[in-house]
């Protein structure tokens, strides 16, 4: 069964377009990252399948219309928001006896277990916690949680490497059981790019590229070359090109290995060289690309 | 693949070391009330004012009476020249005036808490917080009506009794020798089911003005007290100057302070203010429970809640 449904997502603020006709669809336990500029949907996407704001089009999560059922599909669902929401008077063990009070699935021995191994005291406020302790809190209190559906919108924004580091590293090895599926917004693609097994690029509200990690790392190739082979190499048709230290690197789609070989090392690129190439390619060269 | 839609395949091979399925969740037998508990719950969490105000209140009257257990025993020497129903409304007054005071104060808490209540979970953006969990809209809300409209009423019940059972423990105490006049002329047992009465019958009366506050709270972007008193303020000035009459005003009027009049029999209007009520055969809740004005009020919450129910629904952190 497909985990998040979208067909024609749409949403407007007043005369902005925040989402413009997204289709998207997720398996049960994928982990999905959606990557986009500032202002690209990402959240507006992110509130659909969370039911904070109403939209146009189909969405189903979990076989649900988030809209009008939130209520019932929080029981399955968890979210970490963009900033810190925890509220900052909230003690840590008030905020454990709350989700303990009302949500069925809360494992709070769990909860204990993951805050033993950080420094946080269950008489602090909130307010008294380190940002990055505020997100090993919610952390723990979603980690606890038995959901389906986990959605992390820039949950490790303005926090040190260490924590970051971390926050995936207790994600995969705690929580991630490929049953659950993972959707994550973040601005940091390079750190999060060995954890997700699909991506897209979201740029003006609509999907300019989709793909599975594995068709990414067998499709994308990343030459560099020197300055008198550059001609030659731009003739199989690169989809970005840039310099660095006066060679010039050059990233192709569906290049053949051996054909890329004779002008230098040929690797996978990063995610975030793809991104920066189909971005500057605008959003309709991009989409020839895709699917 | 013809549309631009994204097709994420589920993983080919099942890996090994899979984990079981995790069991169902037990069925809640209390599924609806639990979360409409820990939210008012959580609401005394933030809002620890709902109980310290009238504490505070109660703990000066209190104070205020053993200054005046010192000095009982003059008073009493001196009360018996005077005529039996003077010297009644002076011993019962302080009572009724420890009651009003913590009344008072649990009001004006109510008033501000309303006003914060749906407000302040978007200007910090802990709405988001809040409504990642399996908590409907309308339960929170409920959840933050019954702040004003059920605890604070009990507290100030139950903290208006002990501060009257405490004030008269002190008077009895400082009276010595007059101590049996005294407890014969207290009505012990009658002024906590009056305070009861009393704070139940005003709590249901002012329920269309919380209402309205926590409406004007899950709408206003900013300043919800000004949204919550410059509109009826308007509608009462537009009326006086387009039509010269009052209706709005006195309507407001009744409804702030009227709750008094049809609950108990007072006497006539000129001096109302000087009849005390320490009697339960003053109390008249076949007049009160028969006044339009009061289902209409109700009527005019329940819809305010509503509203404010789906506001929570519609609006964004500010």
């Amino acid at each position: 069964m497909s985990c998040i449904e979208a067909r024609g997502l749409r949403k407007a603020f007043g005369s902005t377009v925040a989402l413009d006709g997204i289709d998207l669809q997720v398996a049960e336990g994928r982990i999905l990252g959606i990557v986009g500029p500032n202002g690209a949907g990402k959240s507006t996407a992110l509130h659909a399948i969370l039911g904070l704001i109403s939209y146009q089009g189909k969405l189903r999560v979990l076989g649900r219309d988030p809209w009008t059922e939130r209520e019932r599909l929080m029981r399955d669902v968890s979210f970490i928001a963009d900033v810190a929401v925890l509220p900052r008077w909230l003690r840590v063990a008030q905020a454990l006896d709350y989700v303990a009070g009302v949500h069925p699935r809360f494992d709070r021995a769990k909860a204990e277990g993951f805050l033993a191994r950080t420094t946080i005291g269950r008489a602090s406020r909130v307010r008294e916690l380190s940002k990055g302790m505020v997100t090993q809190l919610h952390l723990a209190l979603v980690m606890a949680i038995d959901a389906k559906l986990l959605v992390l919108d820039e949950p490790t924004l303005g926090l040190d490497i260490l924590y970051r580091k971390q926050f995936y590293d207790s994600l995969l090895n705690d929580y991630f059981d490929r049953r659950r599926t993972i959707v994550v917004t973040t601005h940091q693609i390079e750190e999060i790019q060995d954890v997700l097994t699909d991506f897209v690029f979201v740029d003006r509200g609509r999907i300019v590229l989709e793909s599975s990690m594995e068709d990414f790392e067998s499709r994308y190739r990343e030459v560099t070359v020197r300055p008198e082979q550059a001609a030659a190499a731009r003739a199989l048709g690169p989809i970005h090109e840039r310099n660095v230290l006066g060679r010039t690197i050059l990233l192709f789609d569906r290049a053949e290995r051996e054909q890329l070989a004779a002008f230098g090392d040929v690797r996978t690129p990063s995610l975030a060289d793809l991104f920066v190439a189909v971005m500057s390619r605008g959003a309709a060269g991009a989409k020839g690309t895709a699917a | 693949m013809n549309s631009p839609s994204i097709a994420v395949s589920a993983p080919s091979s099942d890996p090994n070391g899979d984990p079981p399925a995790p069991p169902a969740p037990p069925p809640q037998a209390s599924a609806a009330t639990r979360p409409l508990y820990w939210s008012v719950r959580r609401e005394l969490w933030e809002n620890r004012s709902v109980y310290i105000a009238p504490l505070a209140v109660a703990a000066f009257a209190l104070l205020a009476s053993v200054i005046g257990a010192l000095c009982m025993p003059a008073r009493m020497r001196v009360m018996p020249g005077l005529d039996p129903a003077a010297r009644h409304a002076a011993l019962v007054r302080p009572y009724g005036m420890a009651q009003a005071a913590i009344v008072f104060a649990a009001a004006l808490v109510g008033i501000f808490y309303s006003l914060d209540a749906l407000h302040g979970e978007r200007r910090d953006r802990s709405v988001l917080f809040w409504k990642s969990l399996p908590v409907s809209d309308l339960t929170a809300v409920l959840a933050k009506a019954s702040i004003p409209l059920v605890v604070l009423p009990l507290l100030a019940v139950a903290i208006g009794a002990a501060t009257q059972l405490g004030m008269m423990l002190l008077a009895l105490l400082g009276s010595g020798a007059g101590a049996p006049a005294l407890w014969a002329e207290l009505p012990v047992f009658q002024m906590p089911l009056l305070l009861l009465y009393g704070i139940v019958t005003l709590a249901l009366w002012h329920a269309p003005l919380y209402g309205w506050l926590l409406l004007v709270s899950a709408w206003a972007r900013r300043t919800p007290v000004l949204w919550a008193v410059l509109p009826p303020l308007a509608v009462c000035v537009v009326e006086k100057l387009a039509l010269n009459t009052t209706y709005f005003a006195a309507l407001l009027g009744r409804r702030l302070l009227g709750s008094h009049r049809l609950a108990f029999d007072v006497g006539p209007l000129s001096d109302s203010r000087y009849v005390i009520v320490d009697r339960l055969a003053q109390a008249t809740p076949a007049r009160f429970l028969a006044a339009p004005g009061l289902w209409l009020g109700l009527a005019v919450a329940a819809a305010c809640l509503a509203a404010a129910a789906r506001l929570r629904r519609l609006r964004e952190p500010i």
